[in-house]
């Protein structure tokens, strides 16, 4: 009993310091993910362009993406970025997240669009419409309503990934928790509290993807 | 008929999937305001021959010739070409993601840059036409497949193409829908449409076509007016293709 009081007194009297943390880990993500859409789609097309060299350039980007752990991307990405460029850290941050991220989207994407009936690349065409028009106006529409549940999934999975920036030294959710935690030598009650604020976050945005879901349900 | 401007010609045309050749040496003309009817069992390669004529097939061999041009990949623009030969396809193809009218208005709207006021204007007048004029405002998914194959015939006019190409559409219809269908495609060849239909509906063949095509295994083996074709065709391969389906 003494144990949850405490745990609340903590979550109270910290919300502050959370806050300032809250903000670094939203726009962090929603910085990130920004990016992550536009590399994920990008890479997306160059793996059903038909040209080899394109193919593979995305191929060795997953490759490298899928076959590295995102704490070796972000510290690789931070030291090797501040160094030669002296790009401020939530930039670095920004930057792994979304070079991590952009590959997993960019699969969603190619999956996406492949699943589209080829019909309706069909029907573009047939009407005069050039391959980038179909693909804009007609094929990339319906991949991204169908894309939404697993872009959803990946969002969640990138704002949960956005803790790992704390080991760069960035104070998001997950950099305050640690500090306020190992300033007090109290780490238990600041741990909890931070998992309470990614729950929260995650269920707000379980609740954006379906209220999404629905209202592109009106066309089926 | 002879006096007619020639809008397809199609010479020593060959295509082949592979090791399956399934176009061989074909050659048929197609006059303005024909409605020429192909017919053959299944694999025939009546479908490939039309969607060569729009290019969603590239041909390997011979030529195509469409208002007197004979079209190359390389010199010329397909999407231009594709412009002017509307195609209606056996599933529809409607996008989904589009009301009717959407539908309608979308590639002279993208491709021609027609006024958007203007092309819904002249979208609902073939909606009106098809007799959909009242589901403007509604997604494919709430039309009936007849209802949607109108749609997609009206789709395909609004770029006003010069020869509208069918591909089996009526075949993935349930019987009771495929009339609505057939009449749009009769009143529109009564316009003076030109067309070129594939159909396994041999009432219609016999009714509209003025030149029915049989195909088999990639070749056309005889070509004629409806009433030879039905009535005495020369070939034996035709008389048991049309004794097994009429």
């Amino acid at each position: 009993m003494e144990d949850i009081l405490h745990f609340f007194d903590v979550f109270i009297s910290s919300y502050h310091v959370f806050l300032d943390g809250l903000w670094i880990t939203l726009k962090l993500s929603v910085v990130s993910l920004l990016i992550a859409i536009v590399i994920g789609l990008f890479v997306a097309l160059l793996k059903i362009s038909n040209i080899k060299i394109l193919e593979w350039i995305a191929d060795a980007y997953i490759w490298i993406v899928r076959g590295t752990p995102l704490i070796v991307q972000i510290f690789i990405l931070y030291y090797g970025l501040t160094d030669i460029l002296l790009i401020p850290m939530f930039w670095a941050g920004a930057a792994g997240l979304a070079f991590h991220s952009g590959a997993y989207i960019a699969e969603i994407i190619r999956g996406a669009i492949q699943s589209i009936d080829k019909g309706q690349r069909e029907a573009g065409l047939s009407l005069g419409m050039n391959k980038g028009l179909t693909m804009k106006r007609i094929i990339l529409p319906q991949a991204f309503r169908r894309a939404v549940p697993s872009l959803g999934n990946q969002f969640i999975i990138g704002i949960k990934d956005s803790s790992l920036v704390s080991f760069i030294g960035m104070q998001d959710l997950f950099g305050v928790a640690s500090t306020m935690g190992s300033n007090s030598f109290d780490y238990l009650p600041y741990y909890v509290t931070v998992a309470v604020y990614y729950l929260l976050i995650v269920l707000l945005l379980t609740f954006i993807v379906n209220k999404i879901e629905k209202r592109l349900a009106v066309s089926d | 008929m002879s006096e007619e401007q020639e809008m397809i010609r199609v010479e020593h045309l060959n295509k082949s999937f592979g090791e399956l050749h399934v176009l061989k040496d074909i050659d048929l003309t197609v006059k303005e305001s024909d409605v020429v009817v192909l017919i053959g069992a299944s694999g025939s390669g009546k479908s490939t021959l039309l969607r060569c004529l729009n290019f969603l097939e590239m041909k390997n061999s011979g030529s195509i010739i469409i208002g007197g041009e004979q079209i190359e990949k390389k010199s010329h623009d397909l999407n231009k070409i594709r412009q002017k030969v509307g195609m209606v396809f056996q599933h529809f193809n409607l996008f989904p993601h589009k009301t009717v009218i959407e539908n309608v208005i979308e590639a002279p709207t993208q491709v021609k840059g027609v006024k958007k006021s203007e092309a819904i204007k002249e979208g609902k007048a073939l909606l009106d036409k098809v007799g959909l004029g009242d589901k403007y405002d509604v997604y494919p998914s709430k039309l009936s497949g007849g209802q949607k194959q109108r749609v997609a015939i009206a789709r395909a006019l609004a770029m006003k193409p010069d020869v509208m190409l069918f591909d089996e559409p009526t075949s993935a219809l349930d019987p009771e829908l495929v009339n609505e269908v057939l009449t749009t495609m009769k009143e529109l060849a009564e316009e003076g449409m030109t067309m070129v239909v594939v159909t396994h509906e041999m009432g219609f063949a016999r009714e509209v076509a003025d030149w029915v095509v049989y195909m088999h295994e990639g070749r056309i083996v005889e070509y004629g007016h409806p009433d030879e074709i039905f009535n005495e065709p020369k070939e034996q391969r035709t008389k048991d293709f049309l004794s097994s389906v009429l």
